[in-house]
């Protein structure tokens, strides 16, 4: 007797329709899986038995041989359980091969026959309907996940003999709803307003900026400035997210094992605070089977590294091609996986090792060469690819005496969506989002600035001796502080304070 | 009670039982190049290898414990043969364990058989 089911494994973040075919033969009884599976698949006999039995169901005394096709792709994981025990179950006639056709089927078991949830639900889902599945069978758990995909019937089940009764038409299981992206998007609530802030009014006009293009900003302050406050505010300023970018972040998160249950999607951009002592794995990905790092898990969000001369050379140096590309390959013996990655870099520094250097109140106690040690620590290509340099200073007393509050995110951030509509239009038909990811040609295309500007910008140059690259990130600065203008033209106020967030280009670094 | 005369009285005493228990015996002491297999026998459609264990006490461990992996694999090489002798090849098959437990005087204490002791 013989049993094919379609399953689904998840490499990386995309899901690959998979062949569950189980036979069952005469012989001496064993259990076999075959086509390449790892140890959690293997584990999967266990498991499977048990579950049946304690389902009122029997792993019948014969030689029962479970292949996974392709036999060629690597298999982890433990969402072939489920299939894998319906297979046999279809063997020995408790339900019929037909039963389980235009089906996906997915989950782990655990001993009882309870089916629990999977990571990468929603890239499984979205997989089905490739492969021409009509329908969707997976845990409960994972339900409003897979409940986004379009054209898919998703039928949660919570233990294998309920998924048994489904398929012999003996219970009904209403479809799960499907999940709408409008409420959710709407309902994004976010924990820190830029209101709670008082003063640092420069440095929330530079967030706004970088929010505004998607440009990267290093924030150099003493301690206790407000730079993580800052930092953690720019998500309630950024653009609200697509549909499509959600799916995007949401399968990350998912295969990761990152989504919180229940959650159908991300309808918040990430931010992610990694701790400097996080290893060059633990940021663009890594493992045996690579998994994503931090710059993926903050894709389309915020990736905040505090006090970034303290996080490893090694680790900041490969930061760079994510951000160069918007993502990122990771080779491993095993198998190389690509993982997108098109964050918003935010780091924040002190200005020497004890934090006090230029501060007004408290004196540095760092000899010039401490200073220039730890300054060094960041290299100067992963400097070229941070757009804004600010200064936060320490709050002055009258400032801090504040009553009145700053203003409100949703202010701010309907001025970076009318900047951001302004680039949408302008990049329309090229591979360009926003203007921080602007070319030479996009420069040459969208920048021009009269001769007037242009003889700012080169004083500029030659008094504050900026490099030709430091010249274009200076240009494209200006271009976005012209669209919060709405001004069609970069024009002298744009250039002059686009100068003022190339500190480190100033001050000798 | 010397040792292989406590095995054979263990393995009459198992036969007895399982020929109660409405198995039909189709072999005893079958052999072949690796190792012997005590029973072979019929019961509920399938062709049943039975090993059987007999103890006068669970100093060493019980008679279940003694089966270990390489008689397993042992017996299951056995089967193999003789499935393959027998023309069998698309029988069901099952392998069972009979655990004797006898006194010092060879007098029998219980019987215990375990269905589907073990698989490939």
């Amino acid at each position: 007797m013989l049993a094919k089911i379609t399953s689904c494994v998840v490499v990386g973040v995309e899901g690959f329709p998979v062949q569950v075919e189980v036979d069952v033969g005469g012989g001496i009884p064993r259990f076999d899986i075959v086509g390449l599976p790892d140890a959690a698949v293997k584990e999967s006999r266990e498991r499977v038995c048990a579950a049946l039995r304690n389902s009122g169901g029997f792993v019948p005394n014969r030689h029962v041989t479970v292949n996974l096709a392709p036999a060629d792709l690597r298999k982890e994981g433990v969402s072939f359980d489920l299939p894998i025990a319906l297979g046999i179950m279809a063997c020995i006639g408790h339900t019929t091969p037909d039963a389980l056709a235009n089906y996906m089927i997915v989950g782990e078991l655990s001993l009882d026959g309870v089916v629990s949830p999977i990571r990468g639900a929603l890239s499984m889902a979205l997989a089905a309907v490739k492969a021409g599945c009509t329908g969707v069978i997976l845990p409960a758990g994972n339900s409003a996940e897979a409940g986004v995909v379009e054209r898919l019937r998703v039928i949660p089940v919570t233990s294998l003999y309920e998924a048994l009764e489904f398929l012999n038409g003996s219970k009904h299981i209403p479809e799960a709803p499907h999940t709408q992206w409008g409420p959710l998007r709407e309902g994004v609530e976010f924990a820190d307003d830029f209101a709670d802030v008082k003063g640092q009014e420069y440095a929330k006009r530079a967030l706004e900026v970088a929010a505004a293009g998607g440009h990267n900003i290093l924030m150099v302050g003493p301690p206790g400035s407000g730079k993580t406050m800052l930092s953690r505010r720019l998500p309630s300023i950024m653009p609200p997210l697509e549909l499509d970018e959600a799916i995007e972040i949401t399968r990350i998160h998912s295969s990761a094992g990152l989504l919180p249950p229940g959650v159908p999607l991300i309808a918040a951009r990430p931010f992610r605070a990694p701790h400097h002592t996080t290893s060059y794995a633990g940021l663009i990905g890594g493992g045996k089977v690579p998994r994503p790092g931090e710059v993926s898990l903050a894709h389309q969000g915020v990736l905040f590294l505090d006090e970034l001369p303290e996080f490893g050379r090694e680790v900041l140096e490969v930061l760079r091609q994510p951000l160069e590309d918007g993502q990122v390959t990771i080779s491993r013996a095993v198998m190389s996986l690509t993982y997108p990655s098109r964050f918003m870099l935010v780091a924040a520094m002190n200005p020497c090792p004890c934090g006090y250097l230029g501060d007004t109140a408290k004196s540095c106690i760092c000899t010039p060469l401490q200073v220039q040690k730890y300054r060094a620590r960041i290299s100067g290509p992963l400097l070229d690819r941070i757009d804004l340099h600010i200064q936060v200073p320490r709050l002055r007393q009258e400032e801090m005496g504040l009553i009145q509050s700053g203003e409100p995110s949703s202010q701010i951030r309907s001025r970076v969506l009318a900047a951001r509509k302004l680039q949408a239009r302008r990049f329309e038909g090229r591979s360009v989002s926003c203007n921080a990811a602007m070319g030479s040609k996009e420069l040459k295309d969208f920048c021009a600035v009269d001769e007037d500007t242009r003889e700012l910008l080169f004083k500029a140059i030659t008094q504050f001796g900026l490099s030709a690259r430091a010249y274009s990130r200076t240009l494209k600065l200006a271009r976005t502080i012209a669209d919060l203008a709405g001004e069609e033209d970069i024009l002298r106020p744009h250039v002059a304070e686009a100068v003022q967030y190339r500190v480190l280009d100033r001050t000798a670094w | 009670m010397r040792k292989n005369e406590l095995g054979r009285r263990g393995e009459e005493l198992a036969r007895e039982f399982l020929v109660q228990s409405g198995y039909s015996i189709l072999a005893v002491n079958y052999r072949s190049r690796h190792r012997e297999i005590d029973i072979i026998a019929e019961e509920g459609g399938d062709l049943v290898f039975v090993e059987v264990k007999t103890r006068t006490g669970n100093d060493f461990g019980t008679g279940l414990e003694a089966i270990t992996a390489s008689k397993r694999a042992h017996i299951i090489r056995a089967a193999a043969e003789y499935i393959h002798e027998q023309q069998a090849a698309m029988r069901t098959c099952r392998f069972d364990a009979v655990e004797v437990n006898l006194d010092e005087d060879g007098g029998l204490i219980d019987i215990d058989l375990v269905q589907g002791a073990f698989t490939a």
